[in-house]
């Protein structure tokens, strides 16, 4: 069985912080990371490697730098890792990414296609549905538990609103993955030894056979138009005084108005 | 200070470091406080190799030596010394298999260990067999094919949790020191037991065991090396732990400094942080060259080791030693700098302090320690005189 | 349209390059240069001191002319067990809205309900509802919804296609967007027709929610995006609203997917969260699991819920059930208090629709205050127990 397992490198949104001036991102010094909830979908391929066999590759698309998360990948499982990196890719919104994506699946072959179910950076959540879309296989979102995988067919439980439904697919499937699924596991020695030495395969738009116009900023039907920082609310009012004042004086407030 | 580690060394010691932060601090008070065994913890170490970290390859391990091992501990005992006494008790109970294990051995058993698969316990101490290892009690008899176990070990680390115990025994109590042997017995034999688990003072995650013999019949080829040849297993078993004993203490060490230095620049007192009186950095100063002084010993003896060299036995000492009385007086410096709130548990230092005693007792006391330098050292004279 | 740099302005300051969201300007020889990586937001265009950054072919605004087929709002109504689901009632309100101001119909897709919550639809303002009542529909599977919905935006062309970012929405919409080829936004929190261009701005954070984006889909019709529950408002319900229930058929689709079970699990806390009057959350500045029990009993004495950031349930202080946030919970209780947040804009687009939001922070520069009714600079572990202490007092003696 052959698993690919897509990942996406993006800053610790965590750590991002805007500079209350100019109102722009403050990146500086921000570290990079493998997305968490990509990690979930790493752990799910290699316990399935461990228990049934498989070959797990793991598969991102960005800039040249996003390799070191292809051997981070590799510390913890992933026997391959391919960087589907070109120029042409650039500025892709979710639709241009998926279809790149897809394109390199294509090539790759997979009989599971393992997402995280958002980015945090993004945190849109439409490339793994988008990619099943352009490999025209089914897929199935939010996916909280694997129950089985045999003859051809995959049973897993599928988080809801109120509950989950269990659903099975047949394979080739694309899963996104929620963080119940399971608890990624830590690299391991003999993986980062690995991880070091592995030969990670490059892929650009040439070897996709992808049509130029569905690439980057181009084939990109969403634009950024701008940024910029949330609204500030009118009427809001500053308590000044001492701790003991200030609440005093918020419990009038809001006794004024009925609150209290 | 740079110790100059090569790139895998960087990478163990970092991934040991990833796992304390994210595995160990976040549970070490629970653990303490319930004095619960940390298989989590336990699991995750083997997920991550490095329980074979020591193991040659051909046995499924990564074949690094006592430094390697020791730069592991030493991250470990920065976040939780009684996490780091179950891994590091795991390496005891193996060398006895690594020193002297025969071939058949070997294959059988290390595989397991450098897995993960099986945690392994050192049994030597009794209860009138301490720092006096001639007192060993337990018996072993041949009969057959099999020999026969009878008697109790006492405060045996990682005993009920472990399945392989390498075990110290009297085959011949006519031979006085040449007349014990080791052997290997599984959990689960019959006539195999545990007694009572201790309550202790700190280590509070570690287990900490009777182990009961009673007629219990093991296979004559469990055992290690030839009869007679117990002591001589169990002594450079410790040579060759005794490092990492001392990393223990440098990192427990590290691991309350660290906290006092973060409490110390964000606690204010008389509108300043009390890192800015004088009183306080001198401490701190004392602590810090301390702990690099204890590390930088560790990890020569360490290497000194790893480099094949054959009597070992006073450095090993000398390394234990010290970096342990670093670590009780770095531990209770800590507390000292942090106040009332050092000896709260809502800190981490006053359960570093708790643990790091055990670092002057076990494995030899830090007076047998002496012993063993004392004896080096008029050994060393004796030939120097022949020589001279 | 580009961004280019006009090399004989620019000085080689340096503002310029970490404005960009994208890190798409570089220095090359001293001076800033913009690469490949460039969306074209203009972010940078303020901050260049000597105004050497300049838009070069403003976009073309004929999208209207070239679009002229594609008139309609289509809103998919999402039912659950055959009723309709409350977020389907606040995209009415949110397309009627917007069909009004485009002069144009709103269109409701309602799969697996019957005819009388098709009528539901209408009186909450759609002016035409595909209805089909297939019970295959009853069971939500992403094959059968993505083709059927395909479907009927073939035939009828919409120029906007809203539905609601709920796990069904969510999973089988960006499907629908692939196969049209065509711009799909996700977790819109504002949607507005640009007056010039009749192009749909949705608006929604970006960067992990640290800051808002406006984004278009200039060039590809129809315009779509999922919208996160209780973020719209919903619209005027008129009992005497009528328009036309179109029953559809779609017998020849096949789903791959097959759910064998469907199993509830609610969880208290969530639905707490939706129903309280009041919710006392906590960030970052709660330091512990201690500082959520001084909220906790702040929440008891109002009887409220408790809520939290992002940050304080990554650091794992209280359960994610209880995050309120773009990745979380979108709230709107009468009163918000957010205690020890310092309000990134992941938080902010889960709460700020609240009535009433009182702000306890230490930092005074914390943006949580721009969106507070009421801002308090000082200590929460000091605020919040004096005023959990004179609220009840205040009880006891009603």
């Amino acid at each position: 069985m052959n698993i690919i397992v897509c990942i996406k490198q993006v800053p610790d949104t965590a750590e991002i912080k805007i500079n209350p001036e100019t109102n722009t991102l403050m990146r500086e010094g921000v570290p990079s990371i493998i997305n968490p909830f990509d990690l979930h979908a790493l752990e799910a391929a290699v316990r399935i490697k461990e228990d049934l066999g498989a070959r797990v590759t793991a598969l991102t698309m960005g800039p040249p730098q996003a390799e070191s998360s292809l051997r981070e990948a590799i510390s913890m499982g992933a026997d391959d890792a391919v960087l589907l990196s070109d120029r042409a890719f650039a500025g892709s919104d979710t639709w241009a990414t998926s279809y790149a994506l897809a394109g390199a699946i294509r090539k790759l072959g997979a009989d599971i296609v393992f997402c995280g179910k958002q980015a945090i950076d993004g945190d849109t959540a439409q490339v793994g549905p988008e990619t099943a879309e352009f490999l025209d296989i089914p897929h199935v979102s939010y996916v909280r538990n694997i129950e089985w995988i045999r003859d051809n067919t995959i049973r897993v439980q599928r988080l809801m609103d109120e509950g989950y439904d269990v659903v099975e697919s047949p394979l080739p499937v694309l899963l996104t993955v929620v963080k119940e699924l399971n608890q990624p596991r830590m690299p391991s020695l003999k993986g980062k030894m690995a991880a070091k030495k592995a030969q990670i395969r490059m892929m650009g738009k040439a070897d996709i056979e992808a049509d130029e116009d569905s690439l980057g900023l181009k084939g990109s039907p969403t634009k950024v138009k701008s940024i910029f920082a949330p609204e500030t609310k009118a009427g809001r009012m500053m308590i000044e005084g001492g701790p003991e004042e200030q609440v005093d004086i918020l419990i009038k407030e809001l006794r004024k108005i009925k609150c209290l | 200070m740079d110790y100059f580690l090569d790139e895998e060394q960087l990478m163990i010691r970092d991934l040991a470091r990833q796992i304390a932060d994210e595995k160990i601090v976040p549970v070490r008070a629970e653990l303490d406080e319930k004095e619960e065994f940390p298989w989590d913890i336990m699991k995750a170490l083997a997920q991550s190799d490095f329980f074979g970290l020591y193991i040659p390859e051909e046995y499924g391990g990564l074949g690094k030596g006592g430094f390697e091992l020791s730069i592991a501990i030493e991250e470990l005992s920065r976040a939780c010394l009684g996490v780091s006494t179950s891994y590091a008790a795991n390496a005891l109970g193996t060398y006895p298999i690594l020193l002297f294990g025969s071939e058949e051995q070997k294959k059988k058993y290390l595989p397991d260990i450098a897995s993960g698969r099986r945690l392994v316990a050192f049994a030597l101490t009794e209860a009138n067999a301490g720092s006096d290892a001639a007192g060993v009690q337990t018996t072993a008899r041949l009969e057959g094919e099999e020999y026969v176990l009878n008697g109790t070990k006492q405060w045996i680390t990682n005993g009920g949790e472990a399945e392989i115990y390498t075990v110290i025994a009297i085959t011949d109590r006519a031979k006085g020191a040449r007349g014990a042997s080791a052997f290997i017995v599984e959990k689960g034999t019959p006539g195999f037991t545990f007694g009572k688990k201790e309550n202790k003072m700190g280590i509070r995650a570690s287990s900490t065991r009777e182990l009961i013999f009673e007629d219990c019949r093991i296979p004559k080829e469990n055992l290690i090396g030839r009869q007679g040849m117990g002591f001589i297993v169990a002594m450079k078993t410790l040579d060759k732990s005794r490092t990492g004993v001392g990393a223990q203490g440098v990192g427990v060490a590290q691991g309350a400094f660290e906290a006092a230095v973060n409490f110390a620049k964000e606690r204010r007192q008389f509108g300043a942080p009390v890192i800015s009186f004088q009183a306080v950095q001198h401490m701190l100063a004392d602590m810090a060259t301390q702990i690099e002084a204890a590390r930088a010993l560790v990890y020569s003896v360490a290497r000194y080791i790893d480099s094949g060299a054959r009597d070992v036995s006073k450095e090993s000492a000398m390394a234990k030693l010290f970096a342990t009385d670093v670590a009780m007086k770095v531990t209770v410096d800590a507390v000292q700098v942090m106040g009332g709130s050092g000896y709260m548990r809502e800190y981490p230092v006053e359960k570093m302090m708790r643990d790091a005693k055990i670092l002057q007792i076990y494995e030899g006391t830090n007076q047998i320690q002496r012993n063993i330098i004392g004896q080096s050292l008029i050994k060393e004279t004796a030939k120097k005189r022949q020589g001279g | 349209m580009s961004i280019i740099v006009r090399q004989d302005k620019c000085t080689g300051c340096e503002t310029c390059v970490d404005s960009c969201p994208f890190d798409a300007i570089e220095m090359r020889d001293g001076r800033a240069f913009i690469n490949e990586y460039c969306n074209a937001c203009t972010t940078c265009l303020p901050v260049c001191p000597e105004g050497a950054i300049i838009e070069t072919e403003p976009a073309a605004s004929d999208s209207a002319r070239k679009f002229a087929d594609y008139k309609d709002v289509l809103v998919f109504a999402e039912q659950r067990e055959g009723r309709v689901a409350p977020v389907s009632l606040e995209l009415l309100g949110a397309g009627r809205r917007l069909a009004d101001e485009l002069g144009s119909q709103l269109l409701a897709v309602l799969l697996g309900a019957d005819e009388s919550e098709a009528g539901e639809l209408v009186k909450w303002g759609a002016d035409r509802v595909y209805l089909c009542s297939d019970p295959v529909f009853g069971k939500f599977n992403d094959d059968t919804y993505a083709g059927a919905l395909l479907r009927i935006i073939e035939e009828q062309k919409p120029s906007i296609v809203l539905a609601g970012a709920t796990p069904v929405g969510r999973s089988f919409i960006p499907r629908v967007a692939a196969r049209l080829r065509t711009g799909l936004t996700a977790d819109c929190t504002s949607l507005e027709i640009d007056g010039e261009t009749g192009n749909l701005v949705q608006i929604r954070p970006a960067f992990g929610g640290n800051i808002m984006a406006s984004i278009l889909c200039p060039d590809y019709r129809p315009q779509m995006a999922t919208v996160r529950p209780r973020v719209m408002k919903r619209g005027q319900y008129d009992a005497g609203r009528t328009g036309e229930i179109i029953h559809t058929d779609f017998k020849d689709l096949n789903s791959r997917t097959k759910v064998v079970e469907t199993v509830k699990e609610v969880s208290e806390v969530s639905v707490n969260l939706h129903e309280a009057d009041i919710i006392v959350s906590g960030g970052r500045g709660a330091g512990g699991e201690k500082g959520f029990k001084i909220l906790r009993e702040l929440a008891e004495a109002l009887g409220g819920a408790v809520g939290a950031s992002r940050a304080a349930v990554d650091e794992g202080w209280i359960p994610y059930s209880h995050q309120v946030g773009q990745t979380g919970k979108t709230v709107n209780p009468k009163i918000y208090f957010a205690c020890g947040i310092s309000g990134a804009v992941q938080h902010l687009v889960g709460m700020q629709s609240s009535d009433i939001i009182i702000a306890v922070n230490k930092n005074p520069d914390a943006p949580i205050f721009n969106v507070a009714t009421y801002g308090i600079v000082g200590d929460m572990f000091e605020i919040v127990p004096m005023l959990t202490a004179k609220i009840k007092e205040l009880k006891g003696q009603q």
